[in-house]
């Protein structure tokens, strides 16, 4: 049950073949080495395998590989360039808004789409919280990740 | 690896009525969000899927000529959610679906997904059938339209044969002009959850009466239902505080709630009651009524 599929993964043309029943996760993880794609709880309740697809946040757990072919994938491995950290990720650093660290790639992705979707003056705590709602902090570290999106809305550039 | 045994990608709608037709046991596969869930917990009936995650013609948010607004199955809850077609005519249907899981999930599952499934908490249900939404149904033998309430047959039951599939949602101009609605989920989040109860109004007001109501429940009979009971008591009268209790005080012979670990019977109908009250008075104050 294999097929072909191109994609683009953090800039970056793949060409490889997958099986029709792996899910993205799995493929991201196995074949592609992106670690930093979690299986939480592979229902699509927690986000911890967060990605983004043509720039909108999905559960890579929930998702045939093969819907992927033609497909643009942003992980969090793809989000530094030169060594240094996204907007994002470096507003999570400054507002110490990681524990155990198993759900911040989801996290930072999530946070990415929705700080690139929301541009504007006068987002609330409440819609960030409702934009992050698909993922689960199990240390529940939700304060400072809320305040690490916010700050990166509240920038001038 | 989900452990399917079969799987055909269709191209198009009638490439998918012909690899449903010639499968007695292939189901169709969308954005996945409930089927793959399943597949992960190990379910056997899903072993032979029929994808039409990427089929186009299904996937579409337009306004004809007559102004009758019609949604493709395909269409994302995220897309029906930011359409601004839905958010200028049907507001109540935007609003539903932005209380269905996370963006993640909203992103991926599709609204003729959550139709299909059949389940009486499907968030989608209550606003469309409270707008008298119709479904067309294609299969080998052409197509169909029927009202979307006749469709839900009961618990994961719908009125689709193995060889047919849903097309499209359609919400007529004379069900959603001049008509004013309000929506509410009572779970026990606010996010990632499931309905409790849900409850869906619309109503259409002049000269300070109450000329039509369609007031619509999930969770609180085997499928989403309509209170016409009610509906039928209360058309033409005057908007007063009275009238809303007699709305909330005549619900409950609407509906037919049970007892699940989620909520017991007794629960469901003091919360069945509750939004009687207020979603009603939401609706009417939405429509531009004073209440007094």
């Amino acid at each position: 049950m294999n097929r072909p599929i191109r994609l683009t993964v953090n800039g970056k043309k793949k060409e490889i073949r997958v099986d029709v029943r792996q899910s993205l996760l799995e493929v991201l993880r196995e074949k592609l080495g992106l670690l930093s794609v979690k299986q939480g709880c592979a229902v699509g309740e927690c986000g911890a395998c967060t990605v983004l697809i043509d720039d909108v946040p999905i559960d890579a757990c929930l998702y045939l590989a093969v819907w992927a072919d033609g497909k643009t994938i942003r992980t969090v491995e793809g989000e530094s360039h030169d060594g240094k950290l996204s907007r994002v990720q470096q507003a999570f650093v400054d507002e110490g808004a990681v524990q155990c660290g198993i759900c911040t790639p989801g996290f930072v992705m999530a946070a990415t789409s929705f700080v690139e979707k929301h541009k504007q003056p006068n987002v609330s705590r409440h819609d960030i919280r409702r934009g992050l709602a698909g993922n689960l902090c199990r240390c529940t570290g939700y304060d400072t990740i809320v305040t690490a999106a916010q700050k990166c809305l509240d920038d001038d550039d | 690896m989900f452990n399917f045994k079969s799987y055909a990608r269709a191209g198009g709608v009638q490439e998918a009525i012909r690899l449903l037709g010639e499968n007695p046991e292939a189901h169709l596969i969308a954005g996945g969000t409930d089927i793959l869930v399943k597949l992960h917990k190990g379910k056997a009936q899903f072993d032979h899927l029929v994808d039409i995650h990427d089929i186009a013609e299904l996937n579409f948010i337009t306004q004809n000529d007559s102004g009758d607004i019609i949604i493709g199955p395909l269409a994302s809850f995220t897309q029906v959610a930011e359409s601004e077609l839905i958010c200028r005519h049907i507001p109540i249907l935007s609003q539903a679906v932005l209380t269905i899981g996370g963006p993640q999930v909203r992103n991926m599952a599709t609204i003729g997904g959550n139709l299909c499934n059949g389940v009486p908490s499907a968030d989608s249900a209550t606003p469309l059938i409270a707008l008298n939404a119709a479904v067309t149904i294609e299969g080998r033998n052409g197509s169909r339209q029927m009202p979307l309430e006749s469709f839900f047959l009961g618990p994961s039951q719908v009125a689709l044969e193995q060889h047919e599939i849903l097309t499209a949602i359609t919400i007529n101009r004379d069900n959603y002009a001049d008509y004013f609605g309000h929506f509410h989920k009572y779970a026990m989040r606010e996010a990632m959850d499931i309905s409790t109860i849900g409850c869906s109004a619309v109503c259409k007001i002049k000269d300070g009466t109450l000329q039509d109501l369609r007031l619509a429940f999930g969770v609180a009979a085997p499928v989403p239902i309509r209170c016409k009971g009610t509906e039928d008591k209360v058309r033409g009268r005057k908007i007063t505080p009275k009238l809303l209790t007699d709305i909330a005080n005549s619900v409950s012979a609407d509906v037919r709630p049970r007892t699940s670990w989620r909520a017991a019977k007794a629960f469901r109908l003091q919360i069945i009651t509750t939004l009687a009250y207020r979603v009603v008075e939401q609706a009417i104050l939405n429509a531009g009524g004073i209440i007094q």
